[in-house]
């Protein structure tokens, strides 16, 4: 029988020495962790836009913890304050002692103090899986563009900011499903017979999204550009049933 | 060799398929015993390798298919051949495995060697005979139960009656007829009008190993629904619901996710069901919706490491969990290739370890332990060692013996217990 909980009450000696006053000192508050969680989950859904078939568990899982964090700092008020927070310092940082966050409630109220974990997180990013397994290269993938999101994110004002948190989420439900009937009325407007050569298919369909897949993953530079990949793809989702019984041999 | 994705056991335990990332499955057979190798019995050899799905490249969604096989499901044997059912992401199929041990010789029309032979050659007509020949296993695709999902296929199980069996994605569950290939019925679907709404999947499905009308599914939010298909054509209303409440105090972001239940399996009885959470495996009595009756805790440890678990992934796992054929003890993966069994009556409970290293093929496996405080035993391991690439999300146990089929990444270990 395990011990329940981790409650160490001081660092462990041979682990953390370096780092245990400039630890101590620098351990973000619960609202810095908790909008470094909420970073960190953006940047995941919008890499799932960007991979092939996004497994959609994991970003309903994801799409709702951050839901949940937007309720809690609507509820709390600092949902405003959001771009008072840090500096332009990369998020990195602010990843290193998120256990707070781990913390129930019921912790946080006794006030425990737990010493971060940063040598956790460098053991595990220091391990990278050879076969390539999907969460290692996910886990390596988020950490370039996280730099970048998280400067995006507090550079804009914080109205701005709400209006671009809800359009995120919005925009990610929405590739998830296709949209009206009218974009496919559309679409088959602009579709020509050879549409139903394979060939054609292949080509015209995948220079168009192939490219789009690319270019994202190369600039990672605005959530504009992941916008037009995934009404693309939401496109093509519309046509799923209607063409494949009408292609399928 | 590739990574396992799916390990099952066949009604009496003779054979054992693996399905793995590169759409092959590889099934295993028992040796008998036989006087001249007493110690064979219980040796696990290959006995069919096949490609059973390849690739696919969807067109108009300009998306690849995987190939790798997400859950194999034997049949009930009903004659010399054996069969089963194997999905990847959007195709069932059924397979038919069986031996050929015979081949007809003297054929009238051509050689030996399958050339035609002249006309002017056949001089007399004779009866070909059967001779016999080194025994080959064939598999072959008896049906494609293609084009029913939208979503990617998590579940399937055979349902009790033996002619019919469900097969459930994230947002539908369709029950399909063995011999029609061409229809299925869905029988649920909770995919909401609009799209933005959606904040739960299905995770697992599996019908009740006696009642062919029973089956259950469970979600994302660590919900179960307990369904009777005698009661509407669509079950979208429940018969039952289990959901056990949840402790205020214990609340985190991440509550959500870690009650996310990546299986659900009944027991043999048919009297209790097994669900498996990111940190726990509860049993549930059938008959008692409100709390489930058993919790065992697999590595509590991790609850203060979710954050990190959460940044690479690793909290969005699947781990699988099995009943012992008596329904006495379960089994589930964790990480660092440890594997733990729980017997329910004794409360006992054993971590085990799926490697190599320091253990010779027959030797009895060492209990492992994971040290979560401060000062570590010899032979302990720091949760900060555990290595999160190594992990055990498929095992599976004999119907009726204590032999048990760990996969770990790329290996399968087979264990058994020890008979003095």
């Amino acid at each position: 029988v395990f011990v329940r909980g981790l409650k160490r009450k001081c660092f462990d000696g041979e682990e953390d020495i370096e780092g245990t006053l400039a630890g101590i000192k620098a351990i973000p508050s619960y609202t810095l962790q908790r909008q470094s969680l909420l970073d960190m989950s953006l940047v995941k859904l919008q890499l799932c836009h960007m991979l092939v078939e996004p497994n959609l568990c994991r970003s309903v899982l994801i799409a709702n913890t951050v839901r949940q964090i937007q309720e809690e700092m609507t509820q709390d008020g600092t949902w405003q304050m959001i771009n008072t927070q840090s500096t332009g310092q990369a998020s990195l940082d602010r990843l290193v002692s998120t256990d707070i966050l781990c913390r129930s409630s019921r912790d946080q109220a006794e006030g425990k103090h737990v010493p971060a974990y940063g040598t956790f997180n460098k053991d595990f990013e220091g391990d990278q899986a050879q076969d390539g397994s999907e969460t290692m290269a996910t886990a390596s993938s988020v950490q370039t563009p996280r730099n970048l999101q998280s400067n995006v994110w507090e550079m804009e004002n914080a109205q701005e900011n709400k209006g671009n948190f809800q359009k995120s989420l919005d925009q990610i439900f929405e590739t998830l499903e296709n949209k009206s009937p009218n974009s496919v009325e559309d679409l088959f407007s602009e579709v020509d017979n050879s549409y139903y050569d394979l060939d054609t298919m292949l080509t015209g369909m995948m220079s168009n999204t192939k490219m789009g897949h690319c270019d994202s993953l190369e600039t990672f530079s605005s959530p504009t550009n992941t916008a037009s990949n995934s009404n693309c793809k939401s496109d093509l989702n519309d046509l799923d049933h209607i063409v494949e019984i009408l292609v399928e041999s | 060799a590739d990574i396992i994705s799916t390990v099952e056991f066949n009604y009496t335990g003779d054979l054992l398929a693996t399905g793995d990332k590169g759409g092959r499955v590889v099934i295993f057979q028992r040796e008998q015993e036989t006087k001249s190798r007493p110690l064979s019995r219980g040796e696990y050899n290959v006995y069919s390798t096949f490609q059973s799905h390849e690739p696919e490249f969807d067109y108009l969604k300009s998306l690849e298919i995987e190939e790798k096989i997400n859950k194999i499901r034997w049949l009930p044997q009903q004659n010399a051949a054996h069969f089963l059912l194997s999905t990847n992401d959007k195709t069932i199929k059924l397979w038919k495995i069986s031996e050929r041990d015979k081949r007809a010789e003297g054929y009238n029309l051509k050689d030996e060697d399958g050339r035609l032979r002249e006309p002017f050659r056949v001089t007399e007509l004779r009866v070909p005979t059967l001779k016999p020949m080194d025994l080959m296993v064939e598999a072959s695709p008896r049906r494609t139960f293609a084009n029913a999902h939208t979503y990617h296929i998590n579940s399937i199980s055979v349902n009790s009656d033996y002619a019919t069996y469900l097969s459930a994605d994230d947002l539908r569950i369709n029950l399909w007829h063995l011999e029609v290939t061409n229809r299925s019925f869905n029988i649920v679907d909770i995919k909401p009008a609009n799209m933005e709404e959606l904040t739960e999947v299905i995770t697992a499905a599996e019908f009740h190993p006696h009642h062919c009308n029973v089956f259950v599914y469970s979600s994302s939010k660590g919900t179960i629904r307990l369904c009777d298909m005698r009661s509407s054509a669509l079950c979208d209303q429940h018969s039952k619901f289990f959901e056990e409440p949840e402790d205020p105090s214990s609340r985190s972001f991440f509550s959500e996710i870690i009650s996310s239940i990546s299986d659900v399996k009944f027991s043999h009885s048919g009297r209790y069901m097994m669900t498996r959470d990111y940190l726990s495996v509860k049993v549930w009595d059938l008959n008692m919706e409100n709390r489930p009756v058993e919790t065992y805790q697999v590595h509590e440890y991790l609850r203060s490491k979710l954050c990190s678990l959460y940044e690479n992934d690793c909290i969005f796992d699947k781990f699988e969990c099995c009943w012992n054929g008596s329904d006495s003890t379960i089994m589930t993966g964790s990480y660092n290739n440890f594997f733990r069994t729980f017997e329910r009556d004794t409360h006992r409970d054993v971590t085990l370890e799926a490697s190599r290293e320091g253990s010779k093929p027959r030797a009895v496996l060492k209990p492992r332990k994971v040290c979560t405080t401060g000062k570590r035993k010899k032979d302990e391991i720091s949760v900060d060692s555990l290595d999160f690439n190594k992990k055990i999300l498929h095992t599976a146990w004999h119907p009726m013996e204590n032999i048990i089929a760990v996969a770990a990444t790329n290996n399968l270990y087979l264990f058994q217990e020890k008979v003095n």
